[in-house]
């Protein structure tokens, strides 16, 4: 594509010599920047899937807004659910300026052409699983979003660095709903151990496949769009995890978890990976409710687009008839 | 589908977070008129008191300088070093300046 317009061999391009030199220097790529075909078309499908996520994001806690238990927590979590439609905003405002427009990359969703995070496949059954979304997913999503406000890619740097400003509360309020589950009755402390039980593997599962087996890692290191590895991210994450679990007094459901002292690392056992294909591949609990609920929500929202619509066209009419009439 | 805001242009915004500094970009928003551009803005970049005064401008109104002229444009200022204050040295003893 890059090039048709009688452009040079591509190794032999001027542009991409410049464009390396730029990533080598750790400098930033701006929209105007030219930039190589892999390296747009690889940003555009991350950031989407990121901006899907954060969308598709809304839909387990959303299930909670009108059950949460007191009109505080009920306020909290309808502030959180908004942040999460601002980030998915954000982000589709990054990609856009890499010339894929918004209602192509919603389209590319709703039909399944692109992916969404598989964790937000399981359904929150109790209101303890709002409370570890927002400690292990947030606190995971976290850990994977900082490196990326270092991200090359200037615009979805930006994008980054106001999501990551917002993501903290969304973490401590989840861990202070285990803390109060964990701190209560019995069946307060039994639906937060229930909760983790479940949403453990998931969130490790969150960083993705072990980098021997990630197929596009080592480009996108190169390429500065990642900076750490699926497997240390995930390690750092377990590291900061486990002792929050301790304090909590409950148990990470992982009987071969284990404190190595020669590292200082926690070393756990092994992780389901055909379990996680099977959800990404759309086998999740709750996969097919997800892109229906989200087509449904876009579907019955079109009368206050063309209402919005239509609204800006008489405005801009009627200010033509004045302006005529002024004129005349 | 119905409802389709392919049409809807493209907003660029501009915060000014307190009082004596100037309106900073902030992102963009897609809005069919200026009034809800406002509105989505407010919405979008303003959740946590970021703001005090909100500027939307049309993405298409933007006229920005060409990057591939970069050099030729902005090369007038490189070699006139002596705009800058530390082009002239002083001898040490020459104090507030
Ligand atoms: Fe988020
Ligand atoms: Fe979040």
């Amino acid at each position: 594509m890059g090039n048709d317009d009688g452009a040079p061999a591509p190794e032999h391009d001027p542009r991409l010599a410049r464009f390396d030199a730029l990533i080598d220097a750790d400098e930033r790529i701006e929209p105007t920047d030219w930039m190589p075909d892999r390296y747009r078309d690889t940003l555009v499908r991350q950031i989407a899937q990121h901006a899907h996520s954060e969308i598709i994001g809304m839909q387990p806690e959303g299930n909670w807004l009108t059950r949460a238990p007191s009109l505080r927590r009920k306020a909290i979590l309808t502030a959180k659910v908004q942040d999460e439609a601002g980030h998915g905003l954000y982000l589709y405002g990054a990609a856009e300026t890499l010339g894929t427009p918004r209602d192509e990359l919603l389209d590319r969703l709703h039909t399944g052409r692109q992916k969404y995070s598989s964790i937000f496949n399981y359904a929150t059954l109790t209101w303890a699983d709002v409370g570890a979304i927002g400690w292990l997913v947030d606190g995971a999503a976290i850990m994977n979003q900082v490196p990326l406000c270092r991200c090359s890619y200037g615009p979805y740097a930006r994008a980054m660095v106001r999501v990551c400003k917002e993501e903290s509360f969304h973490q401590r309020q989840g861990f202070q709903i285990m803390l109060e589950l964990s701190t209560g009755t019995d069946g307060q402390r039994a639906m937060a151990q229930d909760a983790l039980d479940r949403w453990w593997w998931p969130s490790i599962m969150m960083f993705g496949p072990p980098d021997a087996e990630s197929v596009h890692g080592d480009q996108n290191m190169r390429w500065g769009i990642k900076r750490f590895g699926n497997d240390e991210l995930r390690q750092k994450f377990i590291d900061a995890t486990v002792p929050q679990a301790d304090l909590l007094g409950l148990t990470i459901p992982d009987p071969d978890l284990r404190f190595d002292e020669e590292t200082g690392h926690y070393v756990h056992g092994p992780i389901d990976w055909d379990h996680f294909w099977d959800v990404i591949k759309g086998n999740g609990p709750a996969s097919r409710e997800r892109i229906s609920t989200r087509v449904a929500a876009h579907v019955e929202g079109a009368w206050v687009r063309e209402a919005a619509t239509a609204y800006a066209a008489k405005q801009t009419a009627r200010v033509g008839t004045e302006h005529g009439g002024a004129a005349a | 589908m119905t409802g389709s805001t392919a049409d809807w242009p493209l907003w660029e915004v501009f915060v000014r977070s307190r009082r004596g500094v100037s309106h900073v970009h902030a992102g963009t928003v897609h809005a069919p008129d200026a009034e809800l551009a406002l509105q989505n803005a407010r919405d979008l970049f303003t959740r946590r008191s970021e703001g005090i005064s909100i500027w939307v401008v049309r993405s298409s109104d933007v006229t920005a300088s060409d990057p591939d002229d970069r050099e030729a444009f902005f090369d007038p200022a490189a070699d006139k070093t002596f705009r800058h204050p530390t082009d002239f040295e002083l001898p040490d003893d020459v104090a507030n300046m």
